[in-house]
């Protein structure tokens, strides 16, 4: 009797992820759901603030009794360039929260505080901080009733730390008391904490290959158009300027990114300490608790490996370098897995030419190759499949283990191939599952942007489309086969694809299989 | 090498969701809720941090407290004892005091603080700082403050009627040469 084990949290948040993700998609499509490029949607951001806020402190007087005159002046820059410049670099920060909170339910609803991810969670949690302290101090520098205000809060909050002699709040006691010396310390803080960032951001992304610093162009021109109307429509206006002998009675708080000050005021700041230490100490404490078992990484066989650099260059998480051939000719390379950043995708396998199935041997051998799903494996599960097909048209369906699942779509003339990722498989087994005796191949992939080993779906459509090496060959009649982008919950997408493709192969039942017969086969 | 390109492959199962029309209503939705989401949190609701009839009384004071105890002069026979270089003929504790604070406001005592001298030695300045929320208008406000442990050292004491202001910040520190404690 099957066990039916409850859902736990994670499961149960990521269909609801993966539900809303399809709900964008049905708007913006896969390819361009702002769900899907919440990373890159983050580095737009930072770019819209460095860009903004570079001008801005061009503008800006950097003394504390300039400060406020300054930001009012841009009012009077013409076509209300200093309403958009203000708005950008605001509400540019507001989404720099959000979609960074939303990267990290994200990741964290797909188990990519795991494993070789663990070492991009780690060096994103400083961002978290980095983010919240640079922001923050961006307010002080209008020094308006909200900058005296949040100055002071912090000043207060950071006090309960026993670390300075005299309380920073009393730098705040009188007006005479906040010097130009001291806005020299709010401008290190919103100048000099995103230079921190930018350096762990940099950290972040270092084991990335193929990183996406730009959503695609649609998506940004179409953010920035609607950060630019928001600024002009709703724009970001200052409060009356700072009066130390006064306490404002009523702020505009930005609540995405002050909200620890009321916080603060409504619980305690002691309570608000223990809730920042302890959201990052169980930020950081995630990649460490108790955890599947990694998967087995990429195995390169010298005797097989040509050194080409197909597996190098189609790496998503830069695992593989080239190192001289020790049994080779002086100039041959070989490839070299890094056991610690291969997260085991078999992504290389399906790039490295040598995982042609039409090579004579015996055991098909490759170049790299996946221990736990290995080439030679799928070619001998695909010859004994076909030769054992009884239907008159029979279907090879290869998909991807973290996509549409492939349980249900079994059926007499189907043959499932669920791989590590779609990524994994060459191009050239789709030929020679047609040659083989299979009447048509679907490949399903993941939607776009949503390969769980970032590039798999992309790199499979580039090789079938022939964009990419290795790439399926020409004489292949495309009526024969199917691409299909179905995710998890797509199971009716990856049925419709079979059914399409089984209604197109009986109509081409006369046709041969492959169009012409110039494949040779290698040794 | 070029790669040929075949756009000719079928990919007609690619999930679009909605097209024409429906597709560009809902990003038009979804970027309104987006800049919604944004135009409305990033101002609003308005904060009060006090309520219109209140003030603040800040107390704050940071000083170095009176040593613990009397300097003393050595004898002749202590300074033989001691390395030439050392020889100082007067020796002061190296201890300070540590600053107490009483506050009464409307005959109601709203803070009683000791601050501890920093330092491993305790030797370096005390600090208290407080923000206390009261109700504006006129108030009696009663402040007594040491740093001194020695007997019969003085307690200095302010009483003062104030009349605050709503939303003013009063602030009571403690300047020497200013007479001791202060209102400002």
């Amino acid at each position: 009797m099957p066990s039916h084990r409850p859902a736990s949290v994670r499961s149960r948040g990521l269909s609801g992820w993966q539900a809303l993700e399809r709900g964008f998609d049905s708007a913006f499509g896969s390819a361009l759901n702002p769900l899907r490029h919440l990373g890159a949607l983050g580095f737009l951001a930072l770019w819209l603030l460095c860009a903004s806020g570079i001008v801005l402190f061009i503008l800006f007087d950097t003394s504390v009794t300039g400060a406020y005159a300054s930001v009012e002046g841009l009012e009077r820059l013409p076509l209300r360039l200093g309403q958009l410049l203000r708005g950008l670099h605001r509400y540019s920060a507001d989404m720099l929260m959000l979609v960074m909170l939303l990267h990290i339910v994200r990741e964290w609803l797909h188990g990519h505080e795991r494993g070789v991810r663990r070492f991009h969670w780690l060096t994103g949690v400083p961002l978290v901080a980095f983010c919240f302290v640079s922001a923050v101090g961006g307010f002080w520098l209008i020094w308006d009733e909200l900058s005296q205000y949040s100055a002071l809060a912090t000043a207060e909050w950071l006090d309960l730390l026993p670390l300075l002699t005299t309380p920073l709040a009393r730098n705040f006691l009188t007006v005479h008391a906040v010097s130009d010396r001291l806005f020299s310390l709010f401008i290190f803080v919103h100048v000099g904490v995103p230079v921190l960032f930018l350096f762990g951001l940099w950290f972040h992304i270092q084991r990335l290959a193929h990183v996406s610093v730009l959503p695609p162009r649609v998506l940004t021109l179409g953010l920035i158009g609607v950060l630019a109307l928001l600024a002009l429509l709703r724009p970001v206006m200052s409060h009356a300027p700072a009066t130390l002998g006064q306490v404002p009675t009523e702020l505009h708080l930005d609540w995405l990114l002050l909200w620890l000050h009321p916080l603060a005021d409504a619980t305690s700041g002691g309570f608000v300490w223990a809730l920042v230490i302890g959201v990052l100490a169980l930020l950081l404490a995630l990649p460490f608790l108790p955890q599947p078992a990694r998967a087995a990484v990429a195995v390169v066989d010298p005797d097989n490996c040509s050194g080409c650099r197909r597996c190098l260059v189609d790496c998503p998480y830069a695992a593989i370098t080239m190192v001289d051939h020790p049994n080779q000719r002086v100039g041959r390379e070989l490839a070299l897995v890094d056991a610690d950043l291969c997260i085991g995708c078999g992504i290389c396998a399906g790039a490295c030419p040598s995982s042609t199935p039409f090579r004579r041997i015996q055991q098909l051998a490759t170049g790299i190759d996946m221990p736990q799903l290995p080439v030679d494996a799928l070619r001998a599960r695909l010859r004994q499949d076909m030769g054992a097909a009884t239907a008159s048209h029979p279907l090879v369906v290869f998909s991807c283990e973290h996509g549409a699942a492939v349980d249900g779509r079994q059926a007499p003339d189907v043959q499932t191939y669920p791989l590590l990722c779609t990524g994994q498989l060459p191009p050239s087994f789709v030929e020679y599952a047609l040659r083989d005796g299979a009447a048509g191949v679907v490949v399903a992939t993941c939607r776009e942007g949503g390969c769980e080993f970032r590039l798999g779906q992309r790199w499979t459509a580039e090789r079938l489309a022939g964009q990419r090496e290795p790439h399926l060959r020409q004489h292949v009649p495309a009526e024969r086969v199917e691409l299909v982008a179905a995710g998890p919950g797509d199971e009716p997408l990856l049925s419709a694809a079979i059914d399409r493709l089984r209604v197109r192969v009986h109509g081409l039942s006369d046709q041969p299989r492959i169009q012409n017969d110039d494949y040779s086969l290698q040794t | 090498m070029t790669t040929p390109s075949r756009p000719d492959l079928p990919g007609g199962a690619r999930p679009t969701g909605a097209t024409g029309a429906a597709q560009w209503v809902g990003q038009v939705v979804l970027y309104g809720l987006f800049a919604l989401a944004i135009g409305v949190f990033s101002q609003w609701p308005p904060y009060h941090p006090i309520r219109s009839d209140q003030a603040v009384i800040k107390i704050s004071v940071t000083r170095l407290g009176q040593p613990v105890g009397e300097c003393r002069r050595l004898s002749q026979e202590e300074l033989a004892k001691l390395p030439p270089n050392m020889r100082d003929p007067v020796q002061c504790p190296r201890e300070r005091a540590p600053l107490s604070m009483e506050v009464d406001v409307g005959g109601k005592r709203v803070l009683q603080r000791v601050a501890q001298p920093t330092g491993l030695s305790k030797d370096g300045s005390a600090s208290i700082y407080e923000r206390l929320v009261v109700a504006a208008g006129p108030q009696q406000i009663e402040v007594r403050f040491k740093d001194d442990v020695r007997p019969g050292a003085t307690t200095y004491h302010r009483q003062a009627s104030v009349d605050l202001v709503p939303g003013q910040v009063l602030v009571v520190d403690f300047d020497a040469e200013k007479g001791g404690i202060t209102l400002q």
